[in-house]
């Protein structure tokens, strides 16, 4: 009963000291309670700015121009990829994650197809899609060639629809 | 007034004082001193509530154990199952229980939503437990997920590849997603540490929090409901020490010894050794996402991974506030009508579902079709299209054509939403074979 008399009180002089130190306890403790939570992303979100886009952080070497046949395709396990070489001497470096779900497609030779052996999504040799439920092409790595020497950047891989001529990289 | 005179008789100080430090004290925060006698009757709740909990302590005791052998790190978590399983004394077993409790927690907190629903108990002071409970079915839902990668055996890498994998459809940010739950671009060490941490920590505590606040709210609404038509067993109050707590506790042992039975006959899978190289095939979501995953194989990724399900937990969550015409509480399937009603669109789901399935797999999927019209509107648009103006003429007829109460259409239309979810999990976990093809199980 007592306190609404004082609650229209404040209504008309709002900024009783009492009401600027609740109002200052408030605004203190929802800043600490931003910062805790600004610390607390800081701490889960560090560990992945060590490796900034674009910076080639997983180079590997899949070994010399000569070593792969035109018009072949050569399975790079270390990086989970595939190499793939076209008949005009193109390289591209295919990545095994199906575009699907995500399992391991393996190269069928017999066929010359990439087969997804979870949900029987098939690819041809450059990773377009032959057959659903893969609904894009198979991601690619990008090629760097220094020296006759073939080098794969597989810490990151670049989606794509489908093959264009342009992803082909040449010695 | 006989209950009022009863209470005042059970608050005396010497009474109070005898069961201030007492097992009798901590069961009484729990339930109120007295029930009616209707409320007493097994099949009123099944114990499904109290079964549910049971299973939560015996998950927190077997979890602490596995605890002190297990090893959350690639090149060790599937070795220390293995030590765990060969070397540990009674190893395999805590493992075992640990397995069946977890599944048949999340069977038990389902059967526990499916129970609270056909008894009407989510109206009134109950409507926010209802979500309360649902945000517990979720907890439980990814305390299983997390666990399962745990064993890192070609079953759980696998499972988890293609849950996640599901993720990456959603739209704008379901990579980032997928990443961030990932911690990195597949599942890897990362992901384990996570999982680990999730599993062991932060969804126990959530747990844990999530429990005492729907105790509460239960107790808050004077207890579970009681039924509207029990008559004088309503009235009739009856002491909760000993005649529910003797209950509960047989409920309690009962399930224990088929938990405990089940789990000294089988024995928790362990498959080989994660290999990301070598997809097994098929590789299977865990089963309390196959639904998904076979909705994904007949709709566009948007459709199946953020439409329809979202649309789904909305209107779960949405049940109790849908302003109802009266809220009758602990009768099965409201009435005679109603229970009618529910029959026959669980008949009708039961037909229709595998039939939508049989045509999407061999008419729609492999013809031309696709080619020509985008995906979102073949495998999306038309078909979500003619299931609502399927739910909704199953209302309207019901309304119209049975006379029937917004809580029987309510329900009906719910009975055949669940139905076909089932059948689209049985369809996952049972009729599909290599390359996820229709097969028979057998």
């Amino acid at each position: 009963m007592s306190t609404s008399p004082r609650k229209q009180n404040n209504r008309e002089k709002p900024l009783s000291r009492r009401n600027f130190l609740k109002k200052a306890w408030a605004a203190l403790g929802i800043l600490a309670g931003l910062e805790f939570t600004g610390a607390g992303m800081a701490f889960l979100w560090s560990n992945k700015k060590k490796t900034p886009a674009g910076e080639p952080s997983k180079l590997l070497s899949v070994g010399a121009v000569g070593d792969f046949a035109p018009d072949s395709v050569t399975p790079f396990r270390p990086g989970r990829l595939y190499i793939c070489r076209l008949e005009d001497g193109g390289f591209l470096a295919i990545s095994l994650k199906c575009s699907h779900l995500g399992c391991s497609v393996g190269w069928d030779a017999s066929s010359e197809k990439f087969v997804c052996p979870c949900h029987s999504s098939s690819f041809d040799k450059v990773g377009n899609v032959l057959s659903p439920p893969a609904p894009r092409a198979l991601d690619i790595f990008p090629v760097i060639i220094q020296n006759g020497e073939v080098m794969v950047n597989t810490g990151k891989p670049v989606k794509r629809q489908r093959f264009i001529k342009s992803q082909a990289v040449y010695a | 007034m006989a209950e009022l005179l009863d209470k005042s008789k059970q608050d005396s100080p010497a009474d109070s004082q005898e069961q201030k430090f007492g097992l009798k004290s901590l069961v009484l925060h729990l339930h109120p001193r007295r029930v009616p006698q209707a409320v007493l009757k097994f099949t009123h709740t099944w114990g499904l509530g109290g079964m549910a909990a049971l299973l939560i302590v015996v998950q927190f005791l077997t979890g602490l154990l596995l605890r002190f052998v297990y090893a959350p790190f690639p090149g060790k978590a599937y070795d220390s199952i293995i030590v765990l399983q060969n070397e540990v004394l009674f190893g395999q077993f805590v493992r075992n229980i640990h397995h069946w409790s977890a599944i048949f927690l999340l069977a038990i907190t389902f059967l526990h939503l499916l129970r609270v629903f056909f008894t009407g108990a989510f109206h009134g002071p109950r409507q926010f437990n209802w979500i309360i409970g649902c945000s517990l079915l979720f907890i439980v839902v990814a305390a299983n997920f997390t666990g399962y990668l745990l064993p890192w055996d070609q079953l759980a890498y696998w499972a988890i590849t293609v849950s996640t994998g599901m993720l990456e459809y959603l739209p704008l940010f379901g990579t980032e997603l997928r990443e961030a739950v990932l911690g990195g671009t597949e599942v890897g060490a990362a992901t384990l540490l996570i999982f680990y941490n999730l599993h062991t920590s932060i969804l126990p505590l959530l747990l844990f929090l999530l429990m005492l606040l729907h105790f509460w709210r239960v107790r808050k609404a004077h207890g579970v409901m009681v039924p509207q038509n029990s008559g004088n067993e309503a009235n009739n109050y009856v002491a909760v020490i000993p005649n529910l707590v003797v209950r509960e506790l047989a409920t309690a042992l009962v399930l224990l010894a088929v938990v405990l039975t089940v789990s000294a006959v089988f024995n928790a899978p362990l498959q080989a050794k994660a290999n990301p190289d070598f997809s097994p095939n098929p590789a299977k979501a865990p089963w309390y996402f196959q639904g998904f995953q076979e909705l994904l194989l007949h709709f566009h990724p948007v459709f199946a991974v953020l439409v329809i399900p979202f649309t789904a937990i909305l209107v779960m969550l949405a049940i109790p506030y849908l302003r109802y015409d009266a809220e009758p509480t602990g009768i099965w399937f409201i009435s005679g009508k109603g229970r009618k009603m529910g029959s026959i669109s669980a008949a009708i789901a039961l037909i229709l579902t595998p039939l939508a399935i049989l045509l999407d797999e061999y008419v729609i999927s492999p013809s031309a079709a696709l080619a020509i019209f985008p995906g979102y509107i073949i495998k999306g648009v038309i078909p979500l299209s003619f299931l609502l103006i399927f739910i909704a003429a199953l209302y309207y007829l019901s309304k119209k054509k049975f006379a029937a109460t917004k809580n029987e259409a309510v329900q009906a239309v719910f009975i055949f939403i669940l139905t076909g979810f089932l059948i689209l999990t049985a369809t996952s976990v049972g009729f599909r074979g290599e390359g996820m093809r229709l097969a028979w199980p057998w």
